[in-house]
């Protein structure tokens, strides 16, 4: 039986990170719930091994279950008739096993209903999933809407709805729109508020993923007369309620499993979640960071079982009397899908583990007012989980579609068959570097952070943990990459013209990007020699893609955007 | 009404993944090569077992299973899953028990514990795949046996309604409880663990487990009765030392021999009906088909 948690041990590794000691510390308030509740541990290493236990469900149920089932879900795929939207049967089989085995609503308080874990322990689980079934990580993954609801509904609206989630209901984010996709500010869905208070909902939402779910969280218009962001608040719709019908779902390249809904809502009961018009300034820019990182855990997963289906391939594959990984051209594109494999990993628990970091600190600012270290620390890890999210989701779900890529063409013609579950793994890649904010608008995020230096303060304080025996070349390179990305940096804003910036931010947060990611490796080799060849590779990567970069960064005047189309 | 339900379950190698390493050069198991489990249709006992403990709140499920110490292992996974309590039983005197013997000491054990409704197990076990323990705990007990179960349909006027899956159709029995029930591959699957009786549970322990453990942990556990997985011997449950162990099995072990199947001959036929007609008059006649 296979186990997606114990066969790989990676995943320990990046669970065992020191800085897990204060996250866990911090987010059992020192152990105090123990007294409470008698699944809540008493120590950090009780902790651990809790999360690892739990974990081992996850890896069991994923390469059991889960696993088995892909290839039905992706075959059946969900449906609609009557106005409501249904899961494959074997979709149905998932969700129950992940409601028994207590799955959902992991993240949340334990008064809730939840399993209280740290946001790091969640994602591993959201990558798990996602290895057995890139589509059913969706639907599963949709519980951490409910960490918006936590964090900006009422205490009668958390009492109300997440015990809900924890048993199990599924949750929707209703925002996108047939004319607001990218731009969110266009939404028109219309929140009206009646004599009594109460507010209905009308209109139409689009590319809704688990749009007939039990719980959604809706994006609408309640000031009248507005046009942009600022006129827009979050409303909780109940599915108990009615209001809310769907009217088609889309048949879609891949994750099929996985319901994308055209919903119409005729004055569908709501409750309004927070203050009115803070609905995308605050609560959807808050939701969408979690479902970035969410889809960067996806990726990871496509990556893995994309390296995991090529290796076992390349293995078993015989041509001219030798397996095909014996062959150079062959076991480089492993080593390479394997690099960016660990390269993205790294990077999304770094992320998740700032994201933890100022997420606790969050919520016992809630409860406390914190001490003026706490707020600076929870400021600097704030930051910090800003400026990684989106490369974590960017460069991680563009890698994850290389590798599903490579995978095919390590199987050949039989990978063009539907005979191998690459052609799946392949069209389910597609979709993580679009939903959520397409690459080009990570980068949009990120490149901020590129000029005003957070990315080059985090690669300095990397710098100074220092490197010795074999790591300290690849070190001693990576400084030289830093320089080459400074240089970059100066030569693209020193005229201080927007659009060549606007043109060159993909370069520099690739370069940003990179060259954290191979410090998070040189720091995984420190602690592992396992991680040194694919540090070796990942840096040997990032000097090719840097000498690229300022390359044509040199080269560049800013005349030459026209030839671009950039006047 | 609520039920008290003993699952009976066994923990096996695993028979499933065998490797080259599987058997030692002396034709014995090489334990250390298999992985022990939870006997996989003792799991779909147990799942019969978690359905009615949620249709008759109240009800308790007890694991009970005999092997070495560590099958404290498959009582805790028991719980994980939903099971209320487990027994392991114990003793060097039950070592190297056949059917005869395991079914007395289950037996025995099971009389100890009385108040029982139901016992439930599964059809067989993998390593041994006799299908014999079940049924003779029931003869033991003087208890009504149902085997080849699927599914427990109902519990109704202290009777238990069975659905049966046999070679070539469905059967549904009815019986007086308490009896005993085994339950086949083709039934339910069994529910996961879950994450927070896992994390409850987790330092369940038997008393020779507990001898390993630090100081802490156990103190831990004897203050908490649920966490406490009890551990008997052949004396606890006044086995006869005649009908236990070595001693109280008619069965003995010859030999050991790997069989491989080959094909010693062949036979060419001519593309007609009349030869295909003998060939399967023959099959039939020798029992190879039919």
């Amino acid at each position: 039986m296979a186990n997606f948690y114990t066969d790989n041990h990676d995943l320990k590794h990046h669970l065992h990170h020191p800085l897990m000691q204060k996250i866990v510390a911090l987010k059992e308030r020192n152990f105090t719930e123990a007294e409470k509740y008698d699944f809540a541990p008493t120590d950090y290493a009780d902790a651990m091994d809790n999360y690892e236990k739990v974990l081992e469900v996850v890896g069991e149920i994923c390469g059991t279950t889960i696993a088995e089932n892909a290839e039905d879900v992706d075959h059946q795929g969900a449906s609609c008739s009557n106005g409501r939207a249904y899961y494959a049967d074997k979709t149905v089989d998932n969700l129950d096993v992940c409601r028994k085995a207590g799955l959902m609503g992991m993240a949340m308080p334990r008064r809730f209903g939840g399993l209280n874990f740290p946001i790091t322990p969640y994602i591993m689980a959201a990558e798990i999933v996602s290895r057995a079934d890139t589509g059913f990580e969706n639907l599963w993954g949709l519980q951490d809407c409910a960490e918006t609801l936590y964090e900006f509904g009422s205490e009668e609206q958390r009492a109300k709805y997440i015990p809900r989630v924890c048993e199990g209901e599924t949750m929707s984010m209703d925002l996108t729109e047939p004319d607001a996709g990218s731009d969110l500010q266009s939404v028109m869905l219309k929140a009206t508020q009646k004599e009594d208070g109460t507010w209905v909902l009308n209109g139409v939402k689009r590319f809704i993923t688990n749009g007939d779910s039990d719980i959604h969280l809706v994006l609408a218009r309640s000031e009248e007369g507005t046009k942009d962001g600022r006129g827009l608040s979050m409303f909780i719709y109940d599915k108990r309620n009615g209001g809310v019908t769907v009217r088609r779902i889309e048949n879609k390249m891949g994750i099929k499993g996985s319901p994308t809904c055209e919903l119409v809502y005729k004055n569908a009961p709501a409750e309004l979640c927070g203050s009115r018009r803070m609905g995308l300034i605050k609560y959807v820019m808050a939701l969408m960071n979690g479902a970035r990182l969410g889809i960067a855990a996806q990726s990871v997963g496509v990556s893995e079982i994309a390296y995991r289906e090529a290796k076992q391939y390349a293995e078993e594959r015989r041509q001219f009397g030798k397996a095909i990984i014996e062959f150079p051209a062959v076991s480089e594109i492993l080593s390479v899908m394997k690099a960016k494999l660990d390269a993205s990993r790294a990077l999304l628990y770094e992320t998740s583990r700032f994201v933890d970091m100022y997420k606790i600190y969050e919520d016992i600012a809630r409860e406390r007012k914190l001490t003026e270290d706490e707020r600076a620390e929870m400021k600097h890890y704030s930051r910090l989980a800003d400026a990684l999210t989106p490369l974590a989701k960017g460069l991680g779900s563009e890698y994850c579609n290389q590798n599903a890529y490579d995978c095919i063409q390590i199987h050949g013609g039989s990978g063009f068959m539907k005979d191998y579950a690459c052609e799946r793994i392949y069209r389910d890649a597609r979709i993580t570097s679009i939903y959520e904010g397409t690459t080009q608008l990570q980068v949009v995020a990120a490149i901020r952070h590129v000029t005003t230096g957070t990315y080059t303060k985090l690669i300095e304080s990397y710098q100074a943990d220092g490197f010795g025996g074999n790591l300290a070349p690849m070190a001693e390179m990576l400084k030289a990459q830093t320089a080459l990305y400074e240089e970059a940096i100066a030569k693209v804003t020193e005229n201080g013209n927007q659009k060549l910036l606007d043109f060159m931010a993909r370069r520099l947060v690739e370069m940003a990007g990179s060259i954290i990611m191979s410090y998070l490796l040189l720091q995984s080799a420190k602690v592992d020699e396992g991680f040194e060849k694919t540090a070796t590779v990942y840096t040997k990567m990032t000097q090719a893609l840097c000498a690229d970069h300022i390359d044509f960064i040199r080269n560049f005047k800013d005349e030459d955007l026209a030839a671009y189309g950039i006047e | 009404m609520s039920l008290n339900i003993i699952v009976l379950a066994k923990q096996v190698p695993d028979t499933r993944n065998v490797g080259k390493d599987a058997m030692k050069e002396d034709g014995t198991i090489n334990r250390a090569a298999l992985p022990a489990i939870f006997n996989p249709e003792d799991l779909n006992a147990l799942e019969q077992a978690l359905r009615l403990k949620d249709g008759h709140p109240g009800s308790t499920v007890t694991l009970l299973t005999m092997g070495l110490p560590r099958a404290a292992e498959i009582v805790r996974e028991a719980i994980y899953r939903g099971a209320d309590c487990g027994i392991v039983l114990t003793d060097r005197a039950l070592g190297g028990a056949d059917t005869l013997a395991t079914s007395y000491s289950l037996a025995q054990a099971v009389k100890k514990h009385g108040n029982y409704d139901l016992i439930l197990g599964g059809r067989q076990a993998i390593d041994g795949d006799t299908a014999q323990v079940g049924p003779q705990i029931a003869e033991k007990l003087g208890l009504p046996q149902v085997t080849y179960a699927e599914e427990i349909l109902e519990i109704k006027d202290g009777k238990v309604i069975v659905k049966r899956r046999l070679e070539h159709g469905v059967e549904t029995v009815c019986a007086p409880m308490p009896c005993v029930v085994t339950v086949n591959g083709s039934a339910a699957e069994c529910r996961p663990r879950n994450a927070k009786r896992v994390m409850k549970f987790k330092r369940a322990a038997s008393p020779s487990e507990l001898a390993k453990l630090p100081e802490n942990v156990v103190s831990m556990v004897n203050a908490n009765p649920e966490l406490q997985i009890a551990e008997w011997g052949a004396a606890f449950v006044e086995a006869d030392p005649e009908q236990i162990g070595l001693a109280g099995s008619p069965t003995k072990v010859k030999t050991v021999e790997n069989v491989v199947f080959t094909a010693k001959e062949s036979l060419c036929l001519e593309n007609n009906d009349e030869q295909i007609e003998n060939l399967i008059k023959d099959l039939i006649a020798n029992h190879t088909i039919g």
